[in-house]
C-alpha cells in the first residue's frame, strides 16, 4: 500500500499506471487471502480435531482431513454423566431465547414511551438510564451475586434470564429507532379511536420489525454466549449453559482434545449456523449500532 | 380512552395532562425499569455498601462492618490483598497497551483492504467478522489448544518452518503473546466492519479534490481519511479499552492466569480473574467489592481522558 505513494512521479506513462494497478491488485487479494486463512485455519482445526482418534490429534504430520474419520469424541462426552452436553445444548436454548423474547417485550415498550409519551420525569429517568450505559460491568457483578442469592435464584434459569432484562443499550436502541419514524401515522391511529396500547402494537411495533430484528439478534448472540455470569450463578452441573459446561468439560479432559474440540463445535455450531444465514444482516446491525453509539 | 376520538394528540395530552394523573407511560416503561432498579441501581448502592463490611455469602453471620479498610488494603504495601491486587491491575494495562494498539491498527488495515472496488469484498468480510460471534469460552478453549507447545498448530508450523517453538502457554512473555493473538483474531474483524461503514461514509468527492490538488496517497490518508475517521476512532478506542479491561475467558481457558510468579500473582492473571477469585474462590466479597469500585473508577477516567484527548484535537 505504502509503495502507491512513494514515488509521485511527474507523469507516468499509460503503460506503467496499468501495470501499478494490476499489482496493487494483486497485493490486495494476497493480503486478503492471507487474513482469511488466519481466520478460518484455527476454526477448521477446531472441527477436523473433534472428528479424530486420539491417535491423530498430535502426529508428527498434521492431517486436515482425519485420516480414520470418527465420531468417538462426541460419542464420549455425550456418553458421560458428569458432562450432560445435550442438557447444556437445551439450557442455552431455552435461556438465550427466553432473554431475547423479553428484552424485546419490555424495551420496546419502554423504548416507545420514552420517544413518544410525555410524562413527568421522563427525561431525568432516561438520562439515569443513559449514565449507567457508561458504567464498567465489573461494578456490578458481586452486588448482583447477592441479590440473585437473595431472591433465591442462585442454580436457576430465572438469576440468569432477569439480569438480562435491566440492560439499557435495547431501550435507547428501540428509542432511537421510533424517534426515526413519522408520527402521521401513530396519529390517524388515534383520530380513529386507537388506545395507545393498540396503536404501539399495531402500527409502531410492525415498522420496527428491522429494528427488532436487529435487537434480537444480537441480544441472542450475547446470551447463548456469556460466559462469567453463568459461571456465577450456576454450580449445578444439570442447570449450566454450554460456555460455563465447557470449562468443566476442560476439567474433566485435561489433554483429551477431540472431546474438547467436539464441546466446543458444538458451542459455535448454532452461532456460527445463524451466522451464514443473516451473515449481511448481522454484519449491518453491528455497523448501525456500532456507528450509532 | 375512547373519549379521544376525534380530537387531536396534542390537544388530547394536554387535557390529560391537567385533568388527571396519566399511567400509561409509566406502565409502558415500568417492565423494563422494574429490573433496571434490581440489577443496575440497587447494586451501585449495594455494591459501595458491601465494600465496607466484610462479608462471606456463605457465612452471612460472620459480616463485620470495617469502613474503609478494604480500600485502604489495597493501597497499605504488606496485606494479602496489595501485591495480587497491583499484579492483576497492572496485568491488565499490560494486556490493554498491548492489545489495543493492534485491535485499532490491524482492523484498519482490513477496513483498508476492503474500502475498494474489487470483486468478492463481501465475501472476505463475512469471513472477517465471523469469530466474533463465538462465546470467549469457544474462543479460550481454542486458544488453549492451538497454542499448546507438544502437539499445537502454532509450534507445528513453526517447526516446520525451522523456528524456536516457544511453550506458549507456561512461559513469559510468550503466555500473553498466546492470550493478545487470540484475543486479535476474535474481535479484530467486530473493530472492522466499524471503521469500514466509517470509512464508505467519507464522501468520494473530498478525495478527487485532493487528489485535483496534487495530494499523494500518503497525503490523502493521512489529511482526508483520519480525520473523517476520527470521530470513529474515539467510538472503537474507547470500547476497545473497556473490552480489553474486562478481558477474563482467554486467561481463563488458556493460562489459569498463570505462569505463577515468585512475587505472588499469575503473570497473566487479569483484574477480573483476581475479582473472581477474591469474590467466589476466597468468598471475600467486601473485598472484591471495593476491588471492582476502584478498577471502575480507573476505568471511567482512563474513557474520559480519551475523550477529551481526542476532543481538543479535533478543534
Amino acid at each position: 500500500m505504502t509503495g502507491l505513494a512513494a514515488q509521485p512521479q511527474a507523469r507516468p506513462s499509460l503503460l506503467s499506471l496499468r501495470q501499478k494497478k494490476i499489482t496493487s491488485r494483486i497485493l490486495i487479494y494476497f493480503l486478503l487471502f492471507f487474513i482469511a486463512a488466519v481466520i478460518i485455519i484455527p476454526l477448521a482445526w477446531m472441527v477436523s480435531t473433534s472428528f479424530k482418534p486420539k491417535s491423530e490429534w498430535f502426529m508428527p504430520q498434521i492431517y486436515w482431513i482425519p485420516r480414520t474419520f470418527t465420531l468417538q469424541n462426541y460419542q464420549s462426552i455425550f456418553n458421560n454423566p458428569a458432562l450432560p452436553m445435550v442438557r447444556w445444548f437445551a439450557n442455552s436454548l431455552l435461556v438465550a431465547t427466553s432473554v431475547t423474547v423479553l428484552v424485546l417485550v419490555v424495551d420496546s415498550l419502554a423504548g416507545y414511551a420514552y420517544a413518544r409519551m410525555k410524562f413527568r420525569g421522563r427525561n431525568v429517568i432516561f438520562s439515569l438510564l443513559l449514565v449507567t450505559m457508561f458504567l464498567p460491568g465489573m461494578m456490578f457483578l458481586i452486588p448482583n451475586f447477592l441479590t440473585v442469592n437473595a431472591l433465591g435464584w442462585l442454580n436457576s434459569y430465572a438469576g440468569l434470564i432477569a439480569p438480562a432484562l435491566a440492560g439499557v443499550f435495547g431501550v435507547f436502541f428501540m428509542r432511537q429507532f421510533f424517534l426515526s419514524l413519522p408520527k402521521e401515522l401513530e396519529e390517524a391511529a388515534y383520530i380513529d379511536g386507537a388506545t395507545r396500547l393498540q396503536t404501539f402494537r399495531h402500527i409502531a411495533l410492525p415498522l420496527a420489525r428491522p429494528a427488532l430484528a436487529t435487537l434480537g439478534i444480537i441480544t441472542f448472540l450475547a446470551s447463548w454466549n456469556d460466559f462469567l455470569w453463568p459461571l456465577l450463578v450456576l454450580r449445578d452441573r444439570n442447570l449450566l449453559t454450554l460456555p460455563p459446561g465447557l470449562s468443566t468439560l476442560q476439567g474433566a479432559y485435561t489433554s483429551e482434545y477431540g472431546q474438547m474440540m467436539a464441546g466446543a463445535v458444538i458451542t459455535a455450531l448454532p452461532v456460527l449456523l445463524l451466522y451464514i444465514v443473516l451473515q449481511r444482516y448481522i454484519v449491518e446491525s453491528v455497523q448501525t449500532t456500532g456507528l450509532k453509539g | 380512552m375512547t373519549a379521544a376520538a376525534g380530537a387531536t394528540v396534542a390537544t388530547r395530552e394536554r387535557q390529560q395532562g391537567k385533568k388527571r394523573f396519566d399511567a400509561v407511560p409509566y406502565l409502558f416503561i415500568l417492565p423494563q425499569l422494574v429490573f433496571f432498579v434490581i440489577f443496575v441501581a440497587w447494586p451501585f448502592v449495594l455494591g459501595l455498601a458491601l465494600s465496607l463490611f466484610e462479608y462471606d455469602v456463605l457465612r452471612p453471620e460472620a459480616t463485620k462492618f470495617v469502613g474503609l479498610e478494604n480500600y485502604a488494603h489495597l493501597f497499605t504495601p504488606g496485606t494479602v490483598e496489595f501485591p495480587v491486587f497491583w499484579n492483576a491491575l497492572i496485568n491488565t494495562v499490560e494486556f490493554v497497551l498491548l492489545s489495543v494498539p493492534l485491535l485499532i491498527l490491524v482492523p484498519l488495515g482490513m477496513a483498508l483492504l476492503l474500502n475498494t472496488k474489487l470483486p468478492g469484498r463481501n465475501y472476505f468480510r463475512a469471513i472477517y467478522f465471523a469469530p466474533w460471534v463465538l462465546s470467549s469460552a469457544v474462543v479460550g478453549l481454542l486458544g488453549f489448544w492451538i497454542f499448546q507447545s507438544q502437539g499445537g498448530l502454532v509450534n507445528y508450523y513453526l517447526k516446520a518452518l525451522g523456528l524456536d517453538q516457544p511453550r506458549w502457554l507456561s512461559t513469559m512473555p510468550w503466555a500473553w503473546f498466546a492470550v493478545v493473538i487470540t484475543t486479535v483474531w476474535w474481535t479484530a474483524g467486530f473493530n472492522m466492519v466499524i471503521l469500514l461503514a466509517a470509512l464508505q461514509n467519507i464522501p468520494a468527492s473530498l478525495y478527487e479534490a485532493a487528489a485535483i490538488d496534487g495530494a499523494s496517497a500518503w497525503q490523502r490518508f493521512r489529511h482526508v481519511t483520519i480525520p473523517g475517521l476520527r470521530p470513529v476512532l474515539l467510538f472503537i478506542i474507547i470500547i476497545t479499552v473497556i473490552a480489553s479491561f474486562n478481558l477474563f475467558a482467554q486467561p481463563f481457558f488458556m493460562t489459569e492466569g498463570g505462569p505463577a510468579q515468585p512475587g505472588g500473582g499469575g503473570a497473566t492473571e487479569p483484574i477480573m480473574m483476581r475479582i473472581y477469585n477474591e469474590g467466589f474462590v476466597r468468598y471475600r466479597m467486601g473485598s472484591a467489592a471495593a476491588m471492582s469500585f476502584v478498577v471502575a473508577a480507573i476505568m471511567i477516567a482512563v474513557s474520559y481522558a480519551n475523550f477529551r484527548l481526542f476532543r481538543v484535537r479535533e478543534e
